[in-house]
């Protein structure tokens, strides 16, 4: 994608190519890059094709590079098999995704601004007690919160799988250090018309933040999608699953013929594909500003 | 971006106190927990609330319960410690960050020079690359599973064996020698080596190039000696973080060892057999809680020591 290529300043060792040596050396980085392209798409290209093959086919003990011939059907054979709610899984991700994004930028965008713009006496000692929860390494806090959103009786629940995972500590830092940096000058000619910190941050921080806040979306909603370890704690009951926790089931249960599984797991993969195609741009800024996929 | 470009430095909020807000103190005060109120309290709750709760938990029986039943003092603790399973999912986490640290590290940053070298369509290059970041591990562990590393006569690694004469390989099963290993690890690279790949990319775009051109004015031969002796020093933030942000992901293992093999004794790092001891057939909460906050502590330890190491404060980007 043309956009994004903003990266002219990048160094170049100056006289590479003018040797012999040079030459070999351009010639094995290009076999080398190329190889690594293959390695990389390969997987995506297993997923099309056992997607688009028929059952036979794909266990065959002589593998083939193409299916024979393609298997529309199996997507229309997913949505239609009665054992496997696809259509529920996909609708519970997209909702899981879409609301747990635009809650937790909400959250931790207010909160952000209120730490680094409102005066207030004790405003350091609450950045410091949401700084002190990063420190706490969050995948072994499924068990605390399991009980938590247990004994709320929230277990089973698009509540139970959106509300806990709303509250961001590393994003309402980010979001922080972002206003800490934002011009004064645009917030200060709102104030001469008489907006408070309500009106001044809807009106005029919001809106011209958005590039940072399209970042932090893609990376939040990538990572809310991809989520595995909390949907699997909470999904207890089929009608609760994710699309990924339904992909993880259906292959240990053996619930689902392996070509509708792939075709499931191609399905999972659109949505990321599409962002991917339309947000790279800010996936890239917010992944060098987040450091921090997760 | 404007975070990094933003010229003028911010002046500290106390600078301006009482000089132009006419609303006072107050009105800040109420301002301030409208704003940062609501996230203060789902962090108090979902964040503060689990921890405590789980520490007492710790030091109870509670098994298919939520509420602390018998106290039984450290002894989940101690049999945490002692526990075989648990030591030995300890060990596994070791083994696998010390195949993915560096792996993930050298790969990366040969992705990204390679990448930074291209002349044409490098944005190609770097979508192709990046591309896997976006995949889940559930996603990448079900092809790798059934499609690559098939332990059956279809899978393509086994068919690229059969080319050369080798019989297949029950590649997830096979603990004599661990041939496991070669998809966990490789399942992994490729879902993680983009992202650090744009994360070196960024930092080898921060470098001056006057500083290329001053070593070749001097003598310094373009390749080898321009990367150890300027690229690579340049890199020391950006390879600091890269190694901390990896090992504390290598800590947090779960999704592909649960996806590729299962809850099994021989490859199982702590976070699965945390999952299953406390939310399997047994939930047994009060082991569970104890262990989580062992893993923490050791997460935490780790963690300083090697800011001390390396020196995070400078790594601050």
């Amino acid at each position: 994608m043309a956009a994004i290529d903003r990266t002219t300043g990048a160094p170049q060792p100056i006289g590479y190519s003018r040797t012999p040596l040079g030459l070999v050396a351009q010639v094995l980085r290009w076999i080398a890059l190329l190889i690594a392209v293959i390695l990389f798409l390969l997987p995506f290209y297993l997923v099309l094709r056992n997607a688009l093959s028929t059952e036979a086919d794909i266990t065959s003990p002589t593998w083939t590079l193409f299916p024979k011939d393609l298997q529309w059907g199996n997507l229309k054979e997913l949505f239609n098999d009665t054992q496997v709610p696809m259509a529920r899984a996909l609708y519970n991700s997209a909702v899981v995704g879409v609301l747990g994004t635009a809650g937790q930028l909400l959250l931790a965008s207010m909160a952000g601004y209120g730490l680094a713009r409102i005066p207030y006496r004790h405003a350091d000692k609450v950045f410091y007690a949401i700084v002190a929860t990063l420190m706490i390494p969050g995948a072994v806090t499924f068990i605390p919160s399991f009980i938590v959103v247990s004994s709320l009786g929230w277990v089973s629940t698009l509540r139970g799988l959106i509300i806990p995972t709303l509250f961001s500590g590393f994003a309402a830092f980010l979001f922080r250090q972002y206003f800490l940096n934002f011009p004064r000058e645009l917030e200060e000619a709102a104030r001469v018309d008489g907006a408070g910190h309500f009106g001044t941050f809807w009106r005029i921080v919001v809106p011209n933040s958005l590039p940072f806040f399209a970042a932090l979306a893609a990376i939040t909603f990538i990572g809310n999608w991809n989520s595995f370890l909390w949907p699997l704690v909470i999904g207890q009951d089929s009608s609760s699953w994710t699309i990924q926790v339904a992909m993880s089931t259906f292959v240990t249960a053996q619930t689902i013929n392996i070509h509708e599984l792939f075709m499931a797991v191609a399905v999972s993969i659109l949505p990321l594909v599409l962002i991917f195609a339309f947000l790279q741009r800010y996936l890239i800024q917010g992944v060098t500003q987040s450091g921090i996929k997760d | 971006m404007s975070t990094r470009t933003a010229p003028a430095p911010v002046p500290r909020a106390p600078a301006r106190k009482g000089a132009r807000r006419p609303k006072g103190i107050a009105g800040n005060t109420l301002s301030f927990w409208l704003f940062v109120g609501p996230f203060v309290v789902g962090l108090l709750v979902f964040s503060y609330v689990p921890i405590i709760w789980s520490l007492i938990l710790s030091f109870f029986e509670a098994y298919n319960t939520v509420t602390p039943s018998k106290f039984v003092g450290v002894s989940n603790y101690v049999d945490m410690l002692t526990d075989r399973n648990f030591l030995s999912s300890l060990g596994t986490f070791t083994l696998f960050a010390i195949f993915i640290v560096p792996l993930t590290f050298v790969l990366s940053l040969a992705l990204a020079l390679l990448v930074n070298q291209v002349k044409i369509a490098r944005a190609f290059f770097r979508s192709v690359f990046f591309l896997p970041t976006a995949c889940s591990y559930v996603v990448a562990s079900l092809i790798w599973r059934l499609s690559i590393f098939n332990g059956v006569r279809f899978g393509l690694a086994n068919t690229i064996l059969d080319w050369f004469g080798i019989d297949g390989i029950a590649w997830l099963s096979t603990v004599d020698p661990p041939w496991y290993w070669i998809p966990i690890v490789s399942v992994r690279l490729w879902l993680q080596l983009g992202f650090y790949m744009i994360l070196f990319i960024a930092g080898l775009q921060r470098i001056s190039p006057t500083l290329y051109e001053a070593a070749y004015v001097d003598g310094a031969k373009p390749g080898w000696q321009t990367f150890r002796y300027i690229t690579l020093p340049q890199l020391r933030a950006t390879s600091v973080a890269v190694l901390i942000l990896n090992l504390i992901a290598a800590y947090q293992a779960f999704d592909e060892f649960y996806n590729l093999i299962g809850n099994v004794n021989f490859a199982r790092p702590p976070l699965v057999y945390l999952y299953g001891i406390s939310l399997g057939t047994i939930q047994d909460l009060g082991h569970g809680s104890a262990g989580a906050l062992i893993l923490a502590v050791i997460i935490m330890l780790v963690t300083l020591l090697q800011n001390k190491i390396f020196g995070f404060g400078k790594a601050g980007d």
